[in-house]
């Protein structure tokens, strides 16, 4: 028996299409009918955010916050400026799922932005690319001119007399630019620094105007809502984590990639459809939603659903929907090493706990590595670990702490044989 | 010191994207398209970046430190930026790596003496399914790379 899944998806679902990325593809299905009807019937914004509360859409880049909630919070009789912001600086590591949205179903994006930019009075939008996936920064630029050509976008929307326009900004090397107020400070020309908050966004964000930032998997995911109704996503998952998810699937299996699928599909079902552990190799360990999410043994992952809740429930989180699969050949001392590498080089350096405490954990994990960890090493760790989480601007710190914290905790008998024995439990 | 005509036309497209007061914002890509031009963002660069979108100086300067795929000193006519983040490493990351080092005789953010190849390590591309990865100049995405297929990248860059 097999895992597959034959329902309906939402954002990937052009793959079944000779020619995912064009407009033809996307209009001959249905795409920009959510649009048009919007603005035919003129739908009060109200009736539009009350659709997406129902459909328990929550955002998909990595925080989990319900969508029809964050859009709720933007200043209705605000006169002035407000904008939309479109979250695509897709840099944690293991996802890689809203790159694949960029690339095969651009159109989709561009209406979901459209469709918040009229629901939550916006006249400009901004969707900040990962600078390393330059190429699809260029190529969602001409979707963008595609469906100005069209009439979905510019001036005049499909003669509706509103107006709404949408650009491109690019990244270029900085995770913590995926933070949502770093992302603004980047698209103002600045570095990538998170703002304190509160003011929150949807009070003061882009150039000070009332701001909403979604993920691209989020926005991606409005016309469906609002062709097929809040419910009909709603059901397409499970109570409070409506929808299917996009699951970017890497390391050892067979078949890395993006699959999407319900949220709520077991674990095991979701590892078969990767073709499986690689090599016929048991499966170790698995990070469930990106490397900031805690790791967590094969034993309780085959035992998970795929959704925010019972991941949570477990210890980890569902985050971006990032799932990196680790198996017995893996030394976890050095997984551990390099992820710890990846948050001191990507730390802004903004707050003293992360900007020296991610470089603290990284040296003390590197010599543990390269034989000359020292037997209080574990404990000064999670005691480092401990004076950063919690006392940041942002969410980095933590993200860096979380996997100290948990490969110590699931697999603190590999720590140890390395610092006692100088070499590796598993000689990988 | 100046740009093209055509970077300066590139550059006015992206100014053009944010309000009239905001052109600052536009400070990124104009450093991205000047880079392409000039391999390298030379302090003067930098400077007549921020002339031309009417900002200090320094906070361009800030901008092109901040970000890491900016380059402050010349490189080699072709970047290889490999990633090794953790997904790429299980998937043969580190094979990849040493390959490229051992063929160039070179070490991560080292150039060649001819001037041709500069080696980087990457943070994640945020393109996990299909690694290993590198990028060639920035822009130039290749995937699912092996020692052979290294190999024939490498002839191809002249």
């Amino acid at each position: 028996m097999s895992a597959t899944y034959t329902g309906p998806k939402v954002c990937l679902w052009t793959l079944d299409h000779p020619d995912p990325a064009s407009l033809e593809t996307y209009v001959a299905n249905g795409g920009y009918e959510a649009l048009k009807k919007i603005l035919a019937e003129k739908t009060p914004a109200e009736q539009i955010i009350e659709q997406v509360k129902l459909s328990a859409l929550r955002g998909r880049g990595g925080a989990g916050f319900p969508t029809g909630l964050k859009w709720s919070f933007m200043p209705r009789n605000f006169e002035g400026d407000k904008y939309v912001v479109c979250n695509s600086d897709e840099g944690e590591p293991g996802t890689f799922k809203d790159r694949d949205i960029i690339e095969f179903n651009p159109h989709q994006l561009i209406e979901g932005m459209v469709i918040a930019g009229y629901t939550l009075g916006a006249k400009v939008g901004y969707n900040y690319i990962h600078g390393e996936i330059f190429e699809l920064y260029e190529s969602w630029e001409k979707a963008l001119e595609e469906a100005r050509a069209a009439g979905y976008l510019g001036t005049n929307i499909l003669g509706s007399g509103w107006d709404f326009d949408l650009h491109a900004h690019q990244g270029y090397g900085a995770y913590i630019c995926g933070e949502e107020t770093a992302l603004l400070e980047s698209i103002e020309g600045k570095k990538g620094q998170p703002r304190f908050k509160p003011p929150f966004p949807a009070s003061y964000g882009l150039y000070g105007k009332p701001t909403t930032i979604n993920n691209t998997e989020t926005l991606a995911s409005i016309p469906w809502i609002m062709r097929h109704g809040g419910q009909a996503f709603l059901d397409l998952g499970k109570p409070n984590n409506g929808g299917t998810k996009l699951f970017s699937i890497s390391g050892h299996v067979n078949k890395p990639g993006n699959y999407e699928i319900p949220l709520g599909t077991p674990f095991a079902d979701l590892l078969e459809m990767a073709g499986g552990v690689r090599n016929g190799h048991k499966l170790k360990a698995v990070i469930p939603g990106g490397s900031s999410a805690p790791v967590l043994p094969a034993e309780i992952m085959m035992e998970l659903t795929m959704d925010f809740d019972a991941i949570a429930k477990a210890g980890s989180m569902l985050g971006s929907g990032a799932v990196i699969v680790m198996d017995e050949t893996t030394c976890m001392v050095k997984a551990l090493e390099r992820l710890s590498y990846f948050y001191y080089e990507e730390s802004c350096g903004q707050c003293t706990p992360c900007r020296e405490g991610t470089g603290w954990m990284y040296r003390v994990v590197h010599r543990i590595e390269h034989g000359q960890g020292r037997p209080e090493d574990l404990d000064l760790l999670l005691s480092v670990g401990k004076n950063i989480a919690g006392r940041t601007i942002c969410a980095l710190g933590d993200a860096a702490v979380g996997p100290v914290q948990s490969f110590i905790k699931h697999f603190r008998q590999e720590f140890e044989y390395h610092i006692e024995h100088k070499k590796c439990l598993v000689g990988s | 010191m100046t740009l093209t005509a055509q970077s300066l036309a590139l550059i006015d497209r992206e100014i053009a994207k944010y309000p009239a007061d905001q052109k600052q914002s536009a400070v990124m890509a104009a450093l991205r398209i000047a880079q392409v031009e000039k391999g390298w963002l030379a302090t003067e660069t930098i400077e007549f970046v921020a002339d031309y979108l009417g900002m200090p100086a320094i906070a361009a300067y800030e901008a092109a430190t901040f970000y890491n795929m900016y380059e402050l000193e010349p490189t080699g006519r072709h970047k290889i930026t490999v990633c090794t983040n953790l997904p790429c490493q299980l998937q043969g990351a580190d094979t990849v790596a040493d390959h490229l080092k051992e063929k160039l005789g070179i070490g991560f953010g080292e150039t060649t003496p001819d001037g041709r190849f500069t080696l980087r390590e990457g943070e994640c591309f945020g393109s996990c399914g299909s690694g290993p990865l590198c990028l060639h100049n920035n822009h130039k995405m290749h995937t699912h790379l092996t020692p052979e297929t290294i190999d024939t990248l490498l002839d191809e860059l002249k």
